[in-house]
């Protein structure tokens, strides 16, 4: 076939010099091989890494995850807790594991604040019209944000054993706690992912998670025990993931966890996953 | 259904909506491989849109389309591991560095941690980019910005790569490099796929352009027979003496009238808006009329000038001039102007690009028939 029109460019080309051509045309061509496409978990890893190259290039967003903890363990523990626990000591060993779950779960809606942002912009469009498994953006960018979770957590429990916190379940107590507290705040993160491709702004998550946030965390056992609690309260707080996961935590850390409380908490994490998760990767998917 | 084609990008009957707004509103077109397709209108004119549904982001309300002979809603995934899109507002990380993002794009695209930097640091040289290698894109200049965004859809040479604007804010340096670069992109047999604003543009990397507006295609050709359509050159040039008026007329169109192609109008000052539409509906009946509007300055002439398919009408231009000056009339001032886009709309559909955004609905209806009716023969 003849290919017309090739003649039309030629000043522009030689404005540019041959060695920037010649440079593009064996770039091109190193571009004719086209390797085996990763599979659906490396892309996912990819994306992590992705993320990951950014929190490197701006260290500051993970200051701002570890400020959080230190401020509301200090808070609660010296305002509050000689009045709630009798006191301050005694209510460290209450509160402590409730501030893993509360800090994680604070920096988990940022997740969705990112995706805001991450779909507005033109890359979204570029990765879309790639060959990639579709929701691997998602799960990358979420798995990235466990890296954020795991060095708040461990910046609470230090900040914990440095004032007094003495955890019986003994170090594998611990790390387990530790772990249980990512897979939760893995979870939590798709309901503010699918919160995140429904608002048009950033600003506008921020608000509505906290106006959603503060009922999940307020209701819940992170900041007192719920036995001097009207039975329907209870009842309600029962069935917070937030408490789940914090009554397993606490348990794993204390020593006296028991298989219902890891059960219920995994439930708890198994069942935000099915509803958020699917409804994320649909509204990602929907033509923006 | 229809065969497949070897056509590189085909569609027929394509429409796209946005609540009351037909964005594309009946697209067909044919691109065969290793051509430039250009698409050429004004903000909001569907290009874009086009270009999204082609490229798998939009699901298309009606018609079909196919890429590589594949559907983009049925085979949507096979589509997307034959084409590459440099969108309009850039898509590359802003928060990565320029080697970061080439990495990323490398590994997605099946590149081992190794390779995908090799490759990155090859793309980035080819690119003139090495010193921009570990700078965050937000830092990145326009121009630089767009070369990044370009090589970040050349990790992998695509069947066919989509431009949306790729020129567009930047400077004629940067502009010209993009455009080499294109070329350099179609001679290795990738088919692309063009939107602009700029008239020029289009002209020099295009094989063909679809003018398009308001989600339809009013007029698509090689970028001669566009030309050919809209009219031509205008030559204005403004006299000394306005008594010398009836000798300027008369040698302007000695000169640039009575070979056939061209057509001498000479008329007052600058009404470039009625003239052209006339000129294009109207014909060499014109020709030769010596115009002098009422109320018009009687020392402003203004000649049409075409190209004639030869790109000849500076030429022509040159020589009359040259000409009223060995007759001994004087000029004050003369310039030389090719068809803006503007002339281009308003040649094409009656009406100026640039009030798309601000013209009514129902102006426009009665405003664009005639000239789209009068079109479509070309």
């Amino acid at each position: 076939m003849s290919e017309p029109g090739t003649g039309g460019a030629a000043s522009a080309l030689t404005l540019d010099g041959d060695e920037l051509d010649a440079a593009v045309r064996a770039a091109l061509r190193t571009g004719e091989t086209r390797p085996a496409r990763p599979g659906a978990a490396a892309m996912c890893l990819i994306f992590c890494q992705r993320a990951l190259f950014k929190i490197r290039r701006d260290p500051q967003q993970v200051f701002d995850a570890v400020l959080f903890p230190v401020m509301v363990t200090l808070v609660f523990t010296f305002l509050f807790g000689g009045a709630i626990a009798g006191s301050t000591d005694r209510y460290l060993q209450f509160l402590l594991p409730g501030v893993v779950v509360l800090t994680v779960v604070m920096i988990s809606m940022n997740t969705g604040v990112a995706l805001n942002v991450a779909v507005s912009t033109g890359i979204d469009d570029r990765f879309r019209s790639m060959p990639i498994w579709r929701p691997a953006m998602l799960v990358g960018e979420l798995l990235s944000d466990v890296v954020r979770y795991l060095m708040a957590s461990v910046v609470a429990v230090l900040l914990g054993l440095l004032l007094g916190y003495r955890p019986h379940g003994g170090l594998l107590g611990v790390l387990a706690a530790l772990a249980m507290v990512q897979v939760f705040a893995f979870s939590l993160a798709w309901v503010w992912t699918a919160l995140g491709l429904v608002v048009d702004k950033p600003q506008t998550i921020m608000t509505l998670s906290g106006i959603g946030v503060f009922p999940l965390l307020f209701a819940s056992n992170i900041f007192v025990a719920t036995h001097s609690m009207p039975g329907w309260l209870q009842a309600l707080i029962n069935i917070n993931p937030v408490t789940r996961t914090v009554t397993a935590v606490r348990g794993l850390m204390a020593g006296d966890v028991t298989g219902w409380h890891i059960f219920t908490a995994f439930l708890a994490d198994a069942v935000l996953i099915a509803v958020f998760g699917p409804l994320t990767v649909y509204l990602y998917n929907r033509e923006r | 259904m229809a065969p497949a084609s070897d056509l590189a990008i085909e569609t027929s009957g394509l429409v796209k909506t946005f609540g009351e707004t037909r964005a594309v509103d009946g697209v067909d077109l044919a691109v065969r491989p290793g051509t430039v397709q250009g698409f050429l209108g004004p903000n909001g004119a569907g290009k874009t849109t086009t270009i999204r549904v082609l490229a798998t982001l939009l699901h298309p309300d009606s018609g079909t389309a196919r890429v590589c002979g594949h559907d983009v809603v049925r085979e949507a995934a096979t589509v997307r591991s034959k084409v590459s899109l440099t969108g309009q507002f850039a898509s590359v990380d802003e928060d990565l560095s320029g080697s970061d993002n080439l990495f990323v794009l490398a590994r997605l695209l099946g590149y081992r941690p190794a390779q995908a930097r090799d490759r990155s640091a090859e793309l980035l040289t080819a690119f003139g980019l090495e010193e921009q290698a570990d700078v965050l894109v937000k830092n990145f200049s326009g121009g630089l910005r767009r070369r990044l965004d370009v090589a970040a859809s050349l990790v992998v040479r695509p069947d066919v790569l989509f431009l949306d604007e790729p020129t567009t804010g930047l400077d004629p340096v940067s502009r010209s490099r993009v455009w080499a670069v294109v070329r350099a992109i179609v001679d290795t047999g990738t088919t692309v796929v063009l939107t602009t604003q700029y008239l020029e543009e289009a002209d020099r990397l295009a094989d063909r352009i679809a003018v398009i507006d308001r989600g339809r295609i009013i007029a698509d050709g090689t970028s001669d027979e566009l030309k050919a359509s809209v009219g031509a050159n205008a030559l204005r040039v403004r006299l000394r003496d306005p008594e010398q008026r009836e000798t300027a007329v008369r040698v302007l169109e000695r000169e640039l009238g009575p070979d056939g192609e061209l057509t001498a109008r000479a008329s007052r000052g600058r009404s470039p808006g009625g003239e052209s539409a006339q000129e294009t509906a109207g014909t060499a009946e014109q020709a030769g009329e010596t115009a002098g509007s009422p109320g018009g300055d009687p020392a402003a002439l203004t000649i049409r000038v075409t190209d004639g398919g030869d790109g000849k009408g500076v030429e022509r231009a040159t020589r009359a001039l040259a000409e009223l000056t060995r007759e001994g009339v004087a000029l004050a001032d003369f310039t030389f102007e090719r068809p803006s886009l503007d002339e281009v709309f308003l040649a094409l559909t009656g009406h100026h690009a640039e009030t798309r955004g601000k013209a009514g609905k129902k102006g426009h209806a009665a405003g664009s028939q005639g000239g789209r009716d009068g079109q479509d023969g070309s």
